[in-house]
């Protein structure tokens, strides 16, 4: 029998603010433990939660960028459980009232080649809403050690429909997502830092069936490259399960990235029951077309469009969109050298990043921000080359001297002596006519129909511009002079 | 007022959420009280909220904040001081995986 997976995601990735989501006191990660608590992480008594403006900012602003709708009101809830992450004995969360409604992320399938663009398409959002994080567990062999740093971090859960078929679906629904969150400078989604953290609900059905099958949450998808193995794993254990004839139960499993295996966790005692209900102490928030528009007009263009627009203004191919568009420091650095040199420029200046700038910027494993090379030098490089005042091989060294100090192109050019040879027409044309002057055997050939026979010159011109005349300006003008003989 | 326990009180369940081992003479007794604070908040049921919209709040207050200024917190020493047991400067607990 064909089976068809459905896969929903339960991501939560936590928002870059100065001060945590209930109180002020700082948030961030690596810090020693327990320095970053007050009265309200621990829940002292009598302490009261106070919400931060900037994290209803970024989430309101994350649900703008994915295209959903924002709750007019919105309130929040307590979620009990005792647990000892949450010294509250309930998290903070958002139950029937979330900020954010609907939406919907874009992906990009993997295409037939890496260089040609897959298939894309839209996956739907049911909700996205504002929480806090947890304590952080550390687990020895017979006790627990609680760090609260984490606690009190302002957290989005972001849920998707079950409207995903397959592991790379949802590895390009996380690349996707992780990517518009950073553009928006909502996270910096780092999954090794626990910023970007992703559940995954998967069932498998026989195609044609419309009613769901068992799901089985997947937990601890530690990295994107894990949620794809780890989902394609569980489908094919799914399939396997039915396939001898046995029953899939609802549970919980763990999967292990290194091992590539999966284990049923314990599932919780009973049934899930949080007894949610509103939080007397923080009032309803809510939020009108004014403040939407205010947060609108700081949304920035996402990859995607910024891809389509790229290829469409500069007639970029889809091998440099691909690349430029990911990061926005790049995209912006590509966007600003354009403006230098002009569009028609823009596949130079495309190729001169996406080889040359990254190639060093990895090999010095350094971000964009802090490279030496700015747009005004790939801009002078690309006009000395366009002038035919360096070559090729010339451009590319005066590039990696110039990622390693910082000169502009043309003092790098002049101090190591990289200027194609010669600097005026007059110098090549008497190296041509001392070359054919030298040679009456090839001049006869040449007359003669042998066309090879130019090459005979080259040689000699060459040497005179120290090999660093363009081969091109050299056979024109040869061409020229012999065409008057 | 004395009234019978409501009927969908499960006193074993709400018990065990609380992480609260009753006695049966307790359960009993806690079945009577949490009854009768049903069936008085029961009451509320009587009222005619035709047109009232549903709110989780008594007052209309909206949109309270504060700006996003991190400010000091708690040094390790002053936020460990009630912790049991502590090692590492973190709070040792009971072994709890979920």
């Amino acid at each position: 029998m064909n089976y068809e997976a459905v896969i929903g995601l339960e991501v939560h990735i936590q928002i870059k603010t100065h001060s945590k989501v209930f109180t002020r006191v700082a948030a961030g990660y690596g810090q020693p433990a327990n320095t970053l608590t007050d009265p309200v992480v621990l829940a002292l008594p009598g302490t009261l939660p106070v919400m931060n403006k900037a994290a209803l900012d970024a989430i309101i602003k994350a649900g703008l960028l994915l295209g959903c709708e924002i709750a007019p009101v919105c309130k929040w809830d307590r979620k009990n459980y005792f647990y000892p992450d949450s010294p509250k004995n309930y998290q903070i969360s958002q139950y029937d009232q979330p900020i954010c409604l609907g939406g919907s992320v874009e992906i990009e399938l993997p295409g037939p080649a890496r260089n040609v663009m897959g298939e894309h398409k839209r996956i739907p959002l049911t909700r996205i809403h504002l929480e806090e994080d947890v304590g952080k567990l550390n687990h020895f062999a017979t006790e627990s050690l609680v760090d609260y740093n984490r606690a009190g971090t302002p957290l989005m859960e972001i849920v998707s429909d079950p409207a995903m078929h397959s592991a790379d679906e949802a590895f390009a629904y996380l690349t996707s997502l992780r990517a518009t969150m950073i553009y928006g400078g909502i996270s910096d989604c780092d999954m090794e830092k626990g910023q970007l953290r992703c559940d995954a609900n998967i069932s498998i059905r026989p195609v044609g069936e419309t009613k769901l099958g068992t799901k089985v949450e997947l937990k601890n998808l530690n990295s994107i490259s894990f949620v794809r193995d780890g989902i394609a794993h569980e489908i094919k254990r799914q399939i396997a399960v039915l396939e001898r004839g046995g029953t899939l139960v609802q549970e919980t499993r763990d999967y292990d990235g290194q091992t590539g295996a999966s284990q049923s966790l314990r599932s919780k005692e009973m049934a899930h029951d949080y007894r949610y209900f509103p939080d007397p102490d923080l009032m309803p928030v809510k939020v009108d077309e004014a403040w939407q528009e205010r947060l609108r007009a700081e949304c920035p263009e996402l990859p995607f469009p910024k891809q389509r627009r790229f290829a469409e203004s500069y007639q970029l191919p889809y091998t440099l969109t691909s690349v430029l568009v990911w990061d926005r420091t790049l995209a912006d650095f590509f966007e600003s050298t354009v403006k230098l040199v002009g569009p028609a420029k823009a596949q130079a200046v495309g190729n001169w990043i996406t080889n040359d700038l990254l190639r060093e910027l990895g090999a010095a494993h350094l971000e964009i921000a802090a490279s030496k090379v700015s747009p005004a030098h790939i801009a002078a490089l690309i006009g000395l080359f366009d002038a035919g005042s360096v070559l090729t091989n010339a451009a590319k060294e005066i590039f990696i001297e110039m990622f390693a100090t910082g000169d502009l192109p043309g003092a790098i050019a002049d101090r190591r002596g990289l200027r194609a040879a010669p600097t005026d027409a007059g110098e090549l044309e008497q190296w041509c006519r001392d070359a054919i002057a030298a040679n009456a055997k090839a001049v006869a050939e040449f007359k003669a129909g042998k066309d090879s026979a130019i090459n005979a010159f080259k040689g000699p011109v060459m040497k005179a511009a120290k090999g660093k005349a363009d081969p091109k300006r050299v056979d024109a003008a040869l061409r020229q002079l012999l065409a008057t003989m | 007022m004395t009234m019978s326990s409501a009927p969908d009180l499960n006193i074993d369940h709400v018990a065990k959420l609380a992480r609260l081992a009753l006695t049966a003479e307790e359960k009993a007794r806690f079945s009577q009280q949490l009854g009768d604070v049903l069936h008085h908040i029961e009451q509320l049921g009587k009222v005619d909220v035709t047109g009232v919209e549903p709110t989780a709040h008594a007052f209309p207050i909206t949109n309270v904040w504060a700006d996003d200024i991190a400010r000091p917190g708690l040094t390790v020493e002053t936020a460990l001081r009630n912790a049991p047991a502590q090692r590492d400067n973190m709070i040792v607990v009971p072994k709890v995986v979920e």
